[in-house]
């Protein structure tokens, strides 16, 4: 009770207001090298990269002029810029489905199991850990039109071989499932997660009210219910998907005739093989006017529709 | 409207039985609860007849008819869950209209856009909306059938998950402790409802509860299940008057019995605490027997006084609840007794303590229920006319 009265009893003013100047130096304090961090690994860079993107700047070069929106200008006009940007989504647009959509049915088809279910998590989520660069060998044998046992295959069964990486109108898809493969596992997890914390009565409720099938139920309980899962997969797929650049690089580098030059690629030989500093900042600008613009429709646009 | 007959049904969950035996028979209309602490099993024979475990053994009728090789939803049943099972996703209309959609539309005229291309479907939706209406306006929820289940009070949807139910018009009600998510002063007001719900609508409730109250105050006979067995069934006041257990003598009623040790003295008669009373059972002497006394049978008095026809115990009051119409008393028992009894007292017992917090504490022996040494009740207690007996003083 004593205690209780001379806390609540009033302190004087300058008492107090040196008590908030302590307060807020300590929480400033607290604060600072987090904001220092961010500072220096975030905000630094990305003005840094804004001032490139309006110079000519050049690897290397002595001088350097400022040119304004000349460099988004140029990107916009730039044929090459474009195809990438095309083959990019494309690319994405292949993806998105495949990488979500079996990470989905492999997630349901995964969790009734019960002994076996660890097993096959560490099956599809291997390829997640592995390090995509080697990986892409190992692929470049697997589908090499002489050598690689998938064009064996396809001659086995009467087929004619397939240039699954130097055919133009092959080589995206191609990627497309080399990229699926690798978030498989990855969204399968998600999905897991999002399975198990679906209680089981509603199953049970519903099985009562009437769901026959296994596809009664998926479309009246699981599919609805995975609903911020699946937003969240996609969001996480799509960045992923658009940020492709070891297969392109390891694989095809760009090619057969620019058909799998995609947006980082494209990034990347700017800068590093032409040295074209500003232009390549002006279209890394672009790049993350895109990532920023997909983790806007999670936030605002679509998170507000999933959840309940 | 159905009977439900359970035939020796048994279940057990890897080895580890759960059940074993039971063999119940509802009346088609009749409000029969099963009770019982949890574990007992009484969750897993609802489920067992709403189609939602297989049993291990045995066979569910409902309406004469087996059961055993229909799906939850073919059994005609609705059940009404302890957590409600509202998909929070869904609309209260859409919640409560799902069964019948589920019955009357086919997959593809359930399916978003594709089911715009089915002539037949406003039809339907009309009927389905119709009946839905109906039973929200019975339930008085008809203004909540545009919300959400995140948008309800707990009471809310209790009553949605009831109209759920009852849409479909089932011949079984199956409810597995539908008000324990409810706060004490709504589950009291939902208990009148369920019963009046019942009245109305005649249809067969079977309904598991943890909460004797519940068990007592709603339901036509009541099932008192313990270790995967029923150990009575019966009305509700035969559970009470003669509980055909000890565990059941200790599981319903309110405190909670008296249980004294007491055995069979040499002349057949049952001692306590080492004085016999004026009533005796055909057992050998020196049985080992459970005396169960009623906190309401206990009549406090202050020490010394005699009655004739009672028996008498003297005691210290350790506590004393306040219940404004009642007090309960917590009396320890003087020597040669051991332990402490319940009783149950209209005025304040501070008028009948003396100095020392002593009482006597009074009950008749024809009040005593008598258990056997398995905890089973002695049906033939007969009584020995006999002065007015005094332990305490006896020693």
């Amino acid at each position: 009770m004593t205690a209780a009265a001379t806390l609540a009893a009033p302190v004087p003013a300058p008492r107090r207001n040196r008590q908030r100047l302590i307060e807020s130096l300590a929480g400033s304090g607290f604060a600072l090298p987090a904001f220092f961090l961010l500072l220096l690994t975030n905000l630094v860079p990305l003005a840094a990269l804004l001032y490139l993107s309006f110079t000519n700047y050049e690897l290397g070069a002595l001088d350097t002029r400022f040119l304004g929106l000349d460099n988004f200008h140029k990107a916009l006009g730039d044929p090459v810029f474009r195809r990438s940007l095309y083959n990019t989504f494309a690319y994405v647009a292949m993806v998105i489905p495949g990488a979500v959509g079996l990470g989905l049915l492999i997630a349901v088809l995964l969790h009734r199991r019960k002994r076996t279910r660890s097993i096959y998590e560490v099956i599809y989520f291997l390829p997640v850990t592995s390090t995509l660069i080697a990986m892409a060998t190992v692929w470049q044998f697997i589908l090499h039109p002489a050598l690689g046992p998938v064009n064996a295959a396809l001659r086995a069964l009467g087929f004619g071989e397939i240039a699954f990486l130097s055919e133009p109108a092959y080589v995206l898809p191609t990627l497309a499932a080399i990229g699926i493969w690798q978030l498989v596992g990855f969204n399968m997890v998600l999905f897991l997660a999002g399975l198990s914390a679906i209680p089981r009565d509603l199953y049970e409720a519903a099985e009562i009210d009437g769901c026959r099938s296994g596809i009664d139920r998926f479309l009246t309980i699981t599919w609805p219910l995975l609903g911020p899962t699946t937003m969240f997969v996609i969001v996480t797929t799509s960045i992923t998907a658009f940020k492709v650049f070891d297969t392109v690089a390891v694989m095809t580098r760009g090619g057969p005739m620019g058909a799998s030059e995609v947006l980082l690629y494209a990034i990347y030989l700017e800068g590093y093989q032409y040295f074209h500093m500003g232009y390549a900042a002006a279209l890394t600008l672009i790049f993350l006017a895109f990532v920023l613009l997909f983790s806007i429709l999670q936030t605002f646009v679509l998170e507000r529709r999933v959840h309940y | 409207m159905a009977s439900v007959e359970l035939q020796s049904i048994g279940k057990s969950f890897g080895g580890t039985p759960v059940l074993s035996g039971i063999d119940l028979a509802v009346a088609d209309g009749e409000f029969l609860t099963l009770v019982g602490a949890s574990g007992c099993g009484k969750s897993t024979l609802i489920r067992i007849i709403a189609g939602l475990e297989p049993q291990s053994a045995g066979s569910v009728r409902i309406g004469g008819a087996s059961v055993d090789h229909l799906r939850p939803h073919e059994r005609h049943v609705a059940m009404v869950f302890q957590s409600y099972a509202l998909y929070p996703h869904m609309r209260v209309f859409a919640n409560m209209a799902l069964p019948l959609t589920m019955t009357r539309l086919n997959l593809f005229e359930r399916l978003p856009l594709l089911r715009l291309l089915s002539p037949r479907r406003r039809g339907v939706m009309a009927g389905i909306s119709q009946q839905v209406h109906a039973v929200a306006r019975q339930l008085q929820i008809e203004s909540l059938l545009d919300r959400r289940p995140s948008q309800l009070s707990g009471g809310q949807r209790q009553r949605v998950a009831l109209g759920r139910a009852m849409v479909r018009e089932p011949a079984v009600f199956l409810m597995d402790e539908p008000l324990s998510n409810l706060d004490a002063k709504l589950r009291v007001h939902m208990r009148s409802e369920l019963a009046e719900l019942h009245a109305r609508l005649g249809v067969t409730f079977i309904y598991v509860t943890h909460d004797q109250v519940e068990a007592m105050t709603m339901s036509d006979r009541v099932a008192m299940m313990d270790s995967g067995t029923i150990l009575q069934l019966g009305k509700p006041d035969d559970l009470y008057a003669r509980p055909a257990n000890v565990k059941v003598a200790q599981f319903i009623g309110t405190p909670a019995i008296n249980l004294l040790p007491a055995r069979v003295g040499a002349a057949g008669t049952v001692e306590l605490f080492g004085a016999d009373l004026p009533i005796r059972v055909r057992r050998p002497a020196g049985t080992t027997l459970t005396l169960g006394i009623r906190p309401q049978a206990v009549t406090p008095a202050t020490t010394g006084t005699a009655h004739t026809g009672l028996c008498a115990l003297d005691g210290r009051l350790r506590r004393s609840e306040n219940l404004g119409a009642e007090h309960i008393l917590h009396v320890d028992l003087a020597a040669p007794a051991t332990g402490a009894l319940t009783g149950v007292m209209a005025g304040d017992p501070e008028a009948l303590v003396d100095d020392a917090r002593r009482l006597a504490l009074l009950f008749a022996p024809s009040a005593c229920h008598v258990f056997d040494t398995e905890g089973a009740r002695i049906d033939d207690v007969e009584a020995v006319p006999s002065a007015p007996t005094r332990m305490a003083r006896a020693l």
